[in-house]
């Protein structure tokens, strides 16, 4: 290319004078600018960048949970920083420094999977079905739910703090920031309108004092006459010791409550005499006593002994130990009690405070022995602050259950919007943490229940999921009267059967029933063989999440007994020892017996929402919560069947079945906001950038 | 003879005290080893420990939980080495080593941290998730081997699951104490 600035030529006076500002000459002043094309270029790169940002910032805030991985391991997974659900740990923890180095980079190659739809033929041939299941990333991802409560990604356990403020169902729970499994436990937060779309929120409390540095553990909510928010909750201090804190929100006017506040003088409570540092947590939340006083109660333990504290405060600043509301022998740590009124007339929930004639309390505790969640329906004595069971060989603790599968840590709240007690229950995984940490995600909550005293029994509470989650149904299938004949089993075409709302009655012939024997057995849907044991007037129900050669299939049914006097005795289980090839998933049998009255048909309810399966008997008398893994029922190869397993009675099903839409799950601030803003922000950058530039030139 | 022993224990009662509790000290092992399914291996692991001398139930659970985490860690060590070896690997154990790889990674970074914080912070049911999970994680490694006369990491695998199933043990009998 041409030189467009020759050099300068050299003067015979071998000198040339440097343009010298003195100089004024009258020569115009030809100042160089750059061509209008180039700012233009630049305004575009700059605003090409800025669409790129925010095309990436969206990708990474959409809900693209289990993330899309050629070769399908998890080597590759934990790689990646901000996926990586590994804590890392030092010296510092006992733990050689050997094990610390991220292991594996060269088996992640040799372990490669072929494409994403499984593996390859190859490996195929050297196990029999014996072999542990590799899980591949169209299982894994499958497992997430639709229309369950779950945070984009990692660990959740307990439900904290529910309640319902300035126009919003607000939901808080315990969360591990950093990884797929317990640990680092902060509280997570999230609101709703319905129960049933929710809006992810920032992190509520963070473990960031002296007295919450080993975990923000589980709280409740109190919201006073006057609309002011309290909020109870666990700490576990630097040296381990539970001690109860008390926080608010930052800003009342907000109804988001995104922002917390702690108080300046935590802990508010901590261990008093005879109670072990360790066992001393899971505030309740407060009602006012006649005295005018709130009171909370504190789950605890006195050697085998479950026990619940009793606190009054004036200010929920400083409280006096009123004694043990309640102990049960043998019973072990009560965990997340709850203490809440029920009304033995109406068919309303009752607000905290409630009591009187027509009023009954119900203590729940969930007991670290056994991970279950057990109630028991008695009378509460305000003044002496003590409670006293209708039934004492029902207490708490050896009694009912909320539910029979995995369900935990629950707890309830006042919805004052719709006059209802709302329960909320943290549903655990039951597969291998390999596969929580492959998938990146671990524990739902069950869909929030509404909780009544069983008026037709007494004995019971009915759970019922809120309607809310009706608003979901669509494509309605009816079956009516379907009749089986014993050994049965009848294919029900609904389509996609991997979220469904199935409503099921069903008829034994009253022949059978007459014919039956009566027996002694002691039937238990634990002990049983399953839907596989056939007896005379069982099992029979449906089949969840089976696939079309029934090599996976989930049964959810009754099973009858003819007790020696004559009476029937009905049980309801739900069976995983079928539902999935893998080896490494649990695959017991889940169920109770379940009272049925004079004339009531046998009634079941199922949600299906993939790896969950509610199921409710009786319109909620007993309730069942099972995690399922299948390997093969999964997407469209997942199917529902009626079946009918007895030897000797033919059973007649009228059932309703609906898919359920999937639910929305927004992150706050939301999706769209997001992207507007960083797109907004390169773009002003961009046009600040040329003006600049404009000026320099 | 006893009648006399009791007689010292009346005159001496505080030398009396100071025995049952070194009796007691030395029990809480035998004690605590008696209720898991491998005595021998619960007793020599907590002995070989000097720290096994003056710990309560929850120090015997997180000297067992050590012991468990250097195994592992043998054991992913072991597994790399035989990885290294491609040359005399055949296809399907290459693949079954890579999944025990993935297996002891999630007991050496999720099961024992888990295990860890919950007995130091009396959130034992999550020591019983650690302890448990762990033992299905080495399950599932050998699983991986079926159709082979013996794994090569049979024997590592067997001490793995071993150690994991006393440490879930032993905190079962915190949990139920």
């Amino acid at each position: 290319m041409a030189d467009t600035n020759p050099f300068l030529p050299v003067t015979s006076s071998g000198y040339t004078h440097l343009p010298d500002e003195s100089h004024q000459t009258n020569a115009p002043v030809i100042r160089r600018r750059r061509p209008f094309k180039e700012h233009l270029i630049v305004v575009i790169g700059l605003l090409a960048l800025g669409l790129f940002v925010a095309f990436i910032g969206y990708k990474a805030s959409s809900n693209g949970h289990v993330h899309d991985n050629e070769n399908g391991s998890f080597q590759a997974l934990s790689r990646e920083p901000q996926t990586n659900p590994l804590v890392s740990r030092g010296p510092t923890t006992g733990v050689s420094e050997k094990a610390n180095r991220v292991r594996g980079p060269k088996s992640s190659q040799h372990a490669s999977r072929g494409p994403a739809a499984g593996v390859s033929e190859k490996s195929n041939l050297v196990g029999n079905n014996l072999r542990s299941y590799p899980w591949d990333i169209s299982m894994l991802s499958w497992q997430r739910t639709s229309f369950h409560f779950q945070p984009e990604k990692n660990w959740m356990n307990d439900p904290n703090g529910p309640m319902f403020y300035k126009g919003w169902y607000h939901f808080f729970y315990q969360y591990n920031p950093k990884g797929a499994v317990w640990g680092n436990i902060v509280w997570g937060h999230a609101v709703s309108k319905d129960l049933i779309n929710w809006m992810h929120l920032p992190l509520a409390i963070v473990s960031d004092k002296w007295y919450d540095i080993n975990g923000v553990w589980t709280g409740s909510a109190t919201i006073l006459p006057d609309g002011q928010v309290i909020m109870l909750y666990t700490g576990c201090t630097n040296e381990s010791v539970q001690v109860q804190n008390l926080a608010y929100p930052a800003d009342a006017s907000d109804p988001l409550l995104i922002n917390w506040v702690k108080y300046s003088n935590n802990p508010v409570l901590v261990p008093p005499p005879g109670i072990n540092d360790k066992d001393f947590r899971d505030p309740t939340t407060a009602w006012l006593t006649a005295e005018g006083k709130w009171r909370i109660i504190i789950g605890s333990k006195m050697g085998r002994e479950g026990i619940a504290l009793v606190y009054d405060t004036n200010d929920f600043k400083t409280y006096e130990i009123e004694g043990i509301l309640h102990a049960v022998p043998g019973t072990g740590m009560w965990e997340c009690v709850d203490l809440f009124p029920v009304s033995t007339e109406e068919s309303n929930g009752l607000a905290t405070l409630a009591n009187g004639p027509g009023v009954k309390h119900v203590i729940k505790a969930s007991l670290d022995d056994d991970r279950n969640d057990y109630y028991a329906i008695g009378t509460y004595y305000d003044k002496n602050h003590t409670w006293v069971p209708n039934n004492p060989s029902i207490d708490i603790g050896i009694g009912i259950r909320y539910d029979y599968g995995i369900f935990y840590a629950a707890k309830t709240f006042y919805d004052q919007d719709k006059e209802r007690r709302i329960l909320w229950g943290w549903i655990g995984e039951s597969d291998s943490e390999a596969a929580d940490v492959k998938k990146g995600w671990a524990s739902l909550q069950s869909i929030p229940r509404t909780i009544l005293m069983d008026r037709k029994t007494g004995t019971n509470l009915i759970q019922w999921p809120v309607e809310e989650v009706e608003s979901l149904r669509v494509n309605n299938t009816d079956f009516d009267r379907v009749e089986m004949k014993a050994g049965e089993t009848i294919p029900l075409d609904v389509g996609l059967a991997t979220q469904l709302d199935i409503i099921a009655e069903f008829e034994i012939d009253k022949e059978a029933l007459d014919k039956a024997v009566e027996s002694n057995e002691t039937f238990s849907c634990e002990g049983s063989g399953g839907a596989a044991e056939r007896g005379a007037l069982g099992p029979f129900g449906v089949l969840v999440l089976a696939d079309e050669t029934l090599a996976e299939q989930t049964p959810v049914y009754f099973y009858i007994v003819k007790a020696k006097d004559g009476f029937f005795k009905t049980f309801f289980c739900t069976d995983k020892s079928r539902s999935s090839e893998a080896t490494d998933v649990n695959k017991q049998i889940y169920g109770s017996f379940v009272p049925v009255l004079e004339g009531e048909n046998l009634s079941m309810r199922i949600l299906v929402d993939h790896s969950i399966i509610e199921s409710f008997a009786q319109g909620g008398r007993s309730c069942i919560t099972a995690r399922t893994y299948p390997t093969k029922a999964i997407h469209e190869a997942a199917r529902v069947f009626l079946f009918n397993n007895a030897t000797n009675a033919s059973v007649t099903a009228s059932l309703k079945i609906w898919q359920m839409d999937s639910a929305d799950f927004q992150i706050y601030p939301n999706d769209a906001t997001r992207q507007l803003s960083v797109f907004t922000s390169i773009l002003i950058l961009a046009a600040y950038l040329s003006c600049i530039e404009k000026f320099i030139w | 003879m006893k009648i006399f022993l009791l007689f010292l224990l009346f005159i001496f009662p505080v030398n009396a005290i100071r025995l049952t509790s070194i009796i007691r000290l030395s029990n809480l092992i035998d004690h605590t080893c008696k209720q898991t399914p491998y005595y021998e291996l619960c007793v020599s692991t907590l002995k070989s420990n000097p720290k096994s001398a003056d710990a309560d139930i929850c120090g015997l659970a997180k000297i067992i939980v050590t012991s468990l985490d250097s195994k592992a860690s043998d054991a992913l060590d072991q597994i790399n080495d035989l990885l290294q070896d491609e040359l005399t690997l055949d296809p399907a154990t290459e693949q079954a080593l890579g999944v025990c790889a993935e297996r002891y990674n999630v007991i050496l970074n999720g099961d024992i941290p888990q295990t860890m914080a919950a007995l130091d912070t009396g959130n034992y049911k999550f020591a019983q998730k650690g302890t448990n999970d762990a033992a299905v994680e080495v399950s599932a490694c050998e699983k991986e081997f079926t159709g082979k006369s013996k794994s090569p990491l049979y024997e590592l695998n067997k001490e793995v699951r071993r150690i994991s199933i006393v440490a879930a043990a032993i905190v079962k009998v915190i949990i139920n104490s």
